[in-house]
């Protein structure tokens, strides 16, 4: 039996990677579709088994482990090594990497149970690439393997977004993920080499050693930081690069909750809680990674309160949270950032398969024309309204911890700006994701559902020719227009394939829920690593009031919603019309994707005119002109060649002349 | 007698060759002329042996006559052939290499 927490480690890191292997090379089973699935699905699920494992033991080490083999090595001295770094922090990120990865695996195969055979193998290759990815880049030992599983993770989120390639907006919110995350990409390269400039190394132990004992010069770290700041706003969706995050809910649903709300996003706020020893050197850094998260939170909150579209309200409030996670890390309290990180991951992940359970029981992401489905889906709505209390930072449920936290931390770090915006967000959060669970599962169906259910009451009966229908939304649009109208009374709880993960993140919630409640903020180096916690937590406690004020204002949130949504004691419309700019606004997405296409196509464009006019009229133009010239002297030149043997005895002659003679009169 | 006259013979030859072959349009005039100028060439050659009293100017003009004869046997037979193709072996009427 192994039990090296670094060789576990190491084996979940290549199950995976195994099963794309497999699921790339041979061919056919990949087109076999449901094998390839399940194969992929049981590598995911060992991996989960040896990821618990290893955080089981890890947990106990004081020292961090290594298991590294030396890559590119040059002239005698290895540049970086390749392996797991296995401590507190990766350990759990490892966990958290695994069992959303596994249970979304688990899921898809009830979820996306009507894609095409072939498609479907090729889903899960990218899966498994996606899982080997996230592992590499939460084990990485040093900067240099971070990112080139940065990179890949980015790959695969391009793929998965377009799954559905031969939809053109699929097609366009995959390429426009890629382009931001790229954009942050470049300076997180940048930082890093910057950063081996300076240093020499890339590797985490050295660079925290050499942090830490003050042999990194300050002078010039700041542009650093910053640069590295910049690859996790791009991949963690911070204002202005978050415009790609809620295009990005084109793909399935399982991927929304496993890359862009569990794992993905996440990676930018793990990158620098990894680098956290780094950025704390740099304070004039970490205060504007503070605003920026704030407002970003605040922003994606606004945001998420006018949208119709529950995935879209959903990735507005991870954009949100993810701010969350980056303020804290401003205010200098890496753990409380990764705690929220952990907890986020497991309730956003439910929240996602929730959203997902109902659209594919509704056919539809739109939440007018969802209403009353409770009854219908009671344990789907049950699980959902866990994950939305948990959201809501409400006690006894998993936000609640992590979420204080972060209040705590951000008043303490001398922040009341950022903080007054996080406390306007934790209203909003709430009040956005009640609006949902209202609008969804509870009231009246929608009009156009309940004409359609009267009609069709006997059709229920026939059942299972609805998921296809619904399916057939998925694929094209057109088919649902026609056929969404059927659909609401069919609504039915999802496939045990798709329940059962949802009871696993609903259950694992409250259990995270519970004991942090009841065991306060000691609790939580149980999950970031109890060195970090106690350092932090030590010196002072936030003020007493700040619970209590963090969850009222998650009720007022509640009630607010139960008062529009539920009772219609406040008409939506008039609340609407008392925020009437800041909605319309809202509505426009505060014209942040106007504004990046309005460079796209101003300033890139019209330099890529310009550029394209000088190539075409004046690079292309001096080469033609001398080919001309060229032409046209040939042209001139040729007759001279007469073709009559004599001229070239006269022109033989006559040049041997001329040389005797110069030799004569010159020479 | 000195190497001068055979000198001056030599050129006369070969310029009266040179004048007939850029002057002449019969192509077979013009192989004449060449004739006329490689023969211009022997005598420079046995001219020159004589004067050095080295033999091997002697052989190389024995070598000369070999080709200057083969070379008249070819450019024949090519105006031969000429003519079964053309018509005509007036060099001014050959000018499939004008440019």
């Amino acid at each position: 039996m192994i039990s090296n927490p670094a060789t576990l480690a190491l084996a979940a890191w290549l199950l995976p990677a195994l099963s794309f292997l497999v699921l790339a090379i041979v061919y056919p089973l990949r087109r076999l579709g449901k094998p390839a699935a399940w194969f992929s699905t049981l590598c995911a699920a060992a991996a989960v088994i040896s990821a618990f494992l290893t955080w089981n033991t890890a947990s106990a080490a004081t020292e961090p482990l290594r298991l590294v083999w030396p890559w590119l090595p040059s002239g005698g001295v290895t540049i970086a090594d390749v392996g797991v770094l296995v401590d507190a922090q990766s350990s759990v990120m490892l966990c958290l990497v695994t069992l959303v990865s596994f249970l979304v695996q688990f899921y898809s195969l009830g979820y996306l149970h009507d894609e095409p055979a072939p498609s479907f193998g090729r889903y899960y290759a990218y899966q498994s690439l996606f899982a080997f990815s996230m592992i590499g880049l939460a084990l990485s030992p040093n900067l240099l393997q971070l990112f080139m599983c940065w990179e890949l993770v980015g790959l695969c989120s391009y793929l998965l977004i377009g799954y559905w390639y031969q939809r053109p907006s699929a097609a366009r919110a995959a390429v426009k993920a890629f382009w931001i995350t790229k954009a942050g990409d470049v300076g997180l390269l940048i930082g890093i080499v910057m950063l081996w400039r300076l240093t020499g190394t890339f590797d985490f132990e050295q660079l925290r050693m050499m942090a830490t004992s003050g042999a990194i010069p300050v002078a010039g770290l700041s542009i650093i930081t910053f640069a590295i700041y910049m690859g996790a706003m791009g991949k963690s969706a911070q204002f202005p690069f978050h415009v790609w995050l809620p295009d990005a809910m084109e793909g399935p649903t399982p991927v929304s909750a496993l890359i862009h709300a569990a794992t993905m996003v996440t990676a930018g706020v793990y990158l620098l809680v990894r680098t956290d020893w780094l950025f704390a050197l740099t304070p004039n850094v970490l205060t504007i990674v503070a605003w920026i998260g704030a407002f970003t939170a605040l922003l994606a909150a606004v945001l998420a309160c006018v949208q119709d579209d529950i995935k879209r309200v959903l990735a507005y409030s991870t954009v949100s949270q993810l701010g969350y996670m980056m303020t804290a890390i401003g205010a200098g309290v890496a753990p409380a950032g990764f705690l929220h990180l952990l907890t986020h991951g497991l309730f956003k992940a439910l929240l996602f398969l929730g959203a997902g359970a109902v659209i594919h029981a509704v056919g539809s992401n739109d939440l007018p024309r969802m209403g009353g489905l409770a009854r219908r889906m009671p344990q789907t709505a049950l699980l959902f309204i866990v994950g939305t209390l948990s959201l809501a930072g409400i006690p006894l449920f998993g936000g609640f911890l992590s979420k204080e936290e972060i209040l705590g931390a951000v008043w303490m770090g001398g922040l009341p700006g950022p903080f007054a915006l996080l406390m306007l967000v934790a209203f909003l959060t709430a009040f956005y994701m009640f609006r949902v669970v209202f609008l969804a599962f509870f009231g009246r169906p929608a009009p156009a559902a309940a004409v359609a259910h009267a009609g069709h009451a006997g059709a229920a009966a026939t059942g299972g020719a609805a998921p296809r229908v619904a399916h057939a939304h998925l694929h094209n649009e057109a088919v649902v227009e026609g056929a969404h109208v059927n659909e609401a009374p069919h609504a039915h709880e999802p496939p045990a394939t798709m329940l059962l993960p949802l009871w696993v993140l609903g259950l694992m919630t409250m259990a995270v829920g519970v004991y942090t409640t009841f065991g306060g903020a000691a609790t939580a180096g149980f999950f970031v690593g109890g060195e970090h916690v106690a350092a932090n937590a030590e010196p002072a406690l936030p003020p007493g009031w700040l619970t209590p004020a963090a969850v009222s204002a998650g009720i007022a949130g509640i009630l607010l919603a139960w008062l529009t949504y539920q009772t219609r004691t406040i008409s939506a419309t008039s609340l609407a019309a008392a925020f009437g700019p800041i909605r319309t606004a809202a509505i426009r997405k505060f014209w942040i994707d106007d504004l990046f296409e309005a460079i796209y196509g101003v300033i890139l464009l019209g330099f890529s005119r310009v550029v394209g006019w000088i190539d075409r009229y004046i690079v292309d133009g001096v080469l033609n002109l001398l080919s001309d010239w060229t032409v046209q002297a040939g042209d001139e030149l040729r007759g001279i060649q007469t073709g009559k043997p004599q001229d070239y005895v006269y022109g033989v002659a006559t040049g041997v002349l001329v040389l005797v003679l110069l030799m004569r009169l010159v020479f | 007698m000195g190497l001068q006259p055979y000198l001056l013979l030599s050129a006369t030859v070969f310029s009266i060759g040179l004048f007939g072959v850029m002057t002449r349009r019969n192509t077979i005039g013009i192989l004449l002329g060449i004739e006329l100028m490689m023969n211009a060439v022997n005598i420079n050659l046995v001219a020159f042996s004589r004067y050095t009293a080295a033999v091997s100017g002697m052989i190389f003009t024995v070598f000369t006559i070999c080709i200057t004869v083969t070379e008249a046997a070819l450019g024949l037979a090519i105006v031969i052939l000429l003519f079964r193709v053309r018509r005509t072996v007036m060099a001014d009427h050959l000018d499939l290499l004008k440019g």
